[in-house]
């Protein structure tokens, strides 16, 4: 782990693309001329309809696939340098649990994958076990636990390694809406404790501005930014802050925003849950 | 529970429009069998639960909390209905479900087999039937060559046979003497079996980590097992000679097939997004094997497995075959169909042994199935 200067962002992301080829021949621009910088200890939600590559985004500054132009920096490090000495976790949509693993297993992958041992590993997963309120269910196995208890379990597992930054793509997505507000209070808690940078996707315009410090507007068909709205609500945040006009506001402001993209036809509602090949 | 309602009759959830009524968890699950214990613990959870946070403006905090009364519900009602589905779905219910199941073919086989013997078979008569004095006589109303005892013998005469000394003045009863050839089988059809598995895993291994090798070996692969292993057999014989290793050989070459193929599907089934969070560990291909690929697969290779065990044991009776190698299921099949003519019983006695010994290598596989993948109920039926 590296110990980075307040200064320097923690993502640093300049003019980046990325084409996919098509079976024509062809090119598919996914995405076109992302320049963004996360500072340390921010919470950055990135929203927009399919197809506008917030997951390929993502996916780039995780080096799980590569840039077909610019420079995608981590700490200060290539992404792939990031990569390897494990700078970021983790959570996707579905929970992706090793179902031959207990709870406690799970958690402890990561940890054994780069070498953890002894008493810091089990240190280390008793205590993401508390971050997420599961100690009573180390033993259990992922088919023994609803839907929330999973994405909580991977959420330990993300940051066991007690990463610098935490990607998420669409975490809560696949939850229903009260468990959804429940993990996502949980979450902003989780995001205090450990101090960490968080790069979260989602298609909930609610969701973004409940958790973000900075909220990414995406354009699609080429994804774009469009705009970087400054989420100037109080913290601690809890379910009162849903209440409060400052928050309607800001949602309305990221919805007309959304909404004033040229190409964004239809109800993003709608559109949410049928993500294209780049959502 | 000390609430007077919930000794009531199970009614269903109640409606009764009090609003502390509306959010009672329904009686089902206080219904379901041994662990009603275990929900009785969140009593007070549940209390939380009657009180309808949406009616309660103060009720916002419990309103919170209904998530987590969620989890619970989802592993209490889970845990539930494992009771009520059943004593079926531990490891050992599998399994006796698995061998119930066999048994159950065993019945439903000889019931066909008497009922085509009554139909057309040939005229049988008992005596003093169980010492009642009653004597039985049957005649079939049609005559079917095919079902006439020299054919088709009945199941009692066929078990009968099995207490008789296998041949003229012999102490051995047939049973003994084919325990002891399937003994014997099962040693070879063993080390086939593993060698085989082995064998087929470590091909199916490469395979998955280099698409050129797959590309290039598969066809042969494929093409080894379309050669009848009948023609086949005699050839190893005469290569490695007549013993227990060319025994050997013929189990392997009909136990590796199955193995590769589905461990290769195996080793491909995990998620992709468990490919990329093992890549966002910066894991090696060799960590991404063990913690993840071959895991994964292990419910692939126990299919192909119990597959591979019964053919192993084909495999060893057809090697030992064509050049009667040693004392086992082979060489009797051989000897005993050359007495067809005279005595039909012998012969069924050995193939009903051949098939029960298939059938107990099947189950033991099926045994370590369930008992490794207990953890994973969707992964053993």
């Amino acid at each position: 782990m590296t110990t980075p200067d307040p200064t320097q962002p923690v993502v640093h992301l300049a003019g980046v693309g990325k084409a996919f080829p098509t079976k024509g021949g062809g090119e598919t621009v996914a995405l076109d001329g992302i320049d963004l910088d996360i500072a340390q200890g921010e919470f950055i939600s990135l929203i927009g309809p399919s197809g506008c590559g917030k997951s390929t985004l993502l996916r780039l500054v995780g080096d799980l696939i590569e840039p077909t132009g610019g420079t995608v920096e981590i700490n200060g490090k290539s992404a792939h340098q990031a990569r390897v000495d494990r700078d970021y976790g983790i959570v996707f949509q579905a929970p992706v649990l090793f179902d031959w693993r207990s709870v406690e297993a799970n958690v402890r992958l990561p940890l054994e994958i780069s070498g953890v041992t002894g008493d810091e590993r089990d240190q280390r997963i008793d205590e993401m076990l508390e971050l997420v309120e599961l100690g009573g269910f180390r033993d259990h196995y992922p088919h023994q636990l609803s839907g929330g208890m999973q994405q909580r379990v991977a959420i330990a597992r993300a940051l066991a390694l007690q990463p610098a930054l935490l990607l998420m793509d669409e975490p809560f997505g696949a939850l229903d809406e009260m468990t959804r507000e429940r993990l996502n209070s949980e979450l902003l808690d989780i995001w205090h404790e450990t101090e960490t940078t968080v790069v979260f996707v989602t298609h909930s315009i609610p969701e973004a501005v409940f958790l973000s410090s900075r909220v990414v507007v995406m354009s699609p068909r080429p994804g774009r930014i469009a705009e970087t709205i400054h989420i100037d609500l109080p913290y601690p945040r809890d379910e009162s802050t849903r209440e409060l006009d400052r928050y309607y506001e800001l949602v309305t402001e990221v919805r007309e925003s959304l909404r004033g993209r040229p190409r964004d036809g239809g109800d993003l509602a709608t559109r949410a849950r049928s993500d294209g090949s780049f959502g | 529970m000390s609430d007077e309602r919930e000794q009531g009759p199970p009614t269903g959830p109640a409606d009764d429009g009090a609003a502390g009524e509306r959010r009672r968890v329904p009686m089902p699950y206080r219904a379901l069998g041994p662990n009603t214990s275990a929900w009785s613990s969140t009593s007070s959870r549940e209390a939380e639960l009657r009180r309808d946070p949406l009616a309660d403006p103060e009720a916002g905090e419990i309103a919170l909390d209904v998530g987590d009364v969620a989890d619970d519900v989802a592993v209490h009602t889970r845990r539930g209905a494992e009771g009520v589905v059943g004593r079926w779905q531990t490891p050992l219910g599998r399994f006796a479900r698995t061998a119930l199941a066999l048994a159950l073919f065993f019945l439903i086989a000889g019931f066909i087999w008497e009922t085509l013997k009554w139909f057309g078979g040939t005229p049988w008569r008992f005596e003093n039937v169980l010492g009642t004095g009653v004597d039985y006589f049957h005649d079939p109303p049609f005559r079917v060559l095919q079902f006439s005892d020299r054919q088709l013998p009945h199941i009692w005469d066929i078990l009968y046979e099995l207490l008789e000394p296998f041949r003229r003045g012999s102490e051995e009863t047939l049973l003994e003497f084919l325990l002891a050839s399937a003994l014997f089988t099962l040693r070879q059809a063993i080390i086939g079996f593993f060698v085989g598995a082995v064998i087929g895993i470590a091909i199916a291994s490469i395979f998955v980590h280099s698409q050129r090798s797959e590309r290039a070996f598969m066809p042969y692969v494929v093409a080894s097992q379309t050669i009848p292993i009948v023609a086949l057999a005699p050839v190893i014989a005469l290569a490695v000679g007549l013993g227990p290793l060319a025994v050997i050989i013929v189990a392997t070459y009909l136990t590796f097939f199955p193995v590769t193929i589905s461990q290769l599907r195996g080793l491909r089934s995990p998620d992709p997004r468990a490919m990329e969070l093992m890549r966002s560990y910066g894991a090696s291909r060799w960590d991404i094997y063990r913690k993840l690929r071959f895991p994964a697969s292990v419910p692939f290779l126990f299919t192909a497995l119990k597959v591979a065990a019964t053919w192993a044991i084909i495999g060893a009776i057809i090697g030992e075959g064509p050049g009667g190698v040693g004392e086992g299921l082979g060489k009797a099949i051989i000897s005993f169909s050359q007495q067809y003519i005279t005595g039909p019983e012998k012969l069924w006695a050995t193939i009903l042994i051949a098939s029960l010994v298939g059938i107990a290598a099947y189950l033991a596989v099926r045994l370590a199935e369930v008992l490794v993948l207990r953890n994973r109920p969707g992964a053993s039926s």
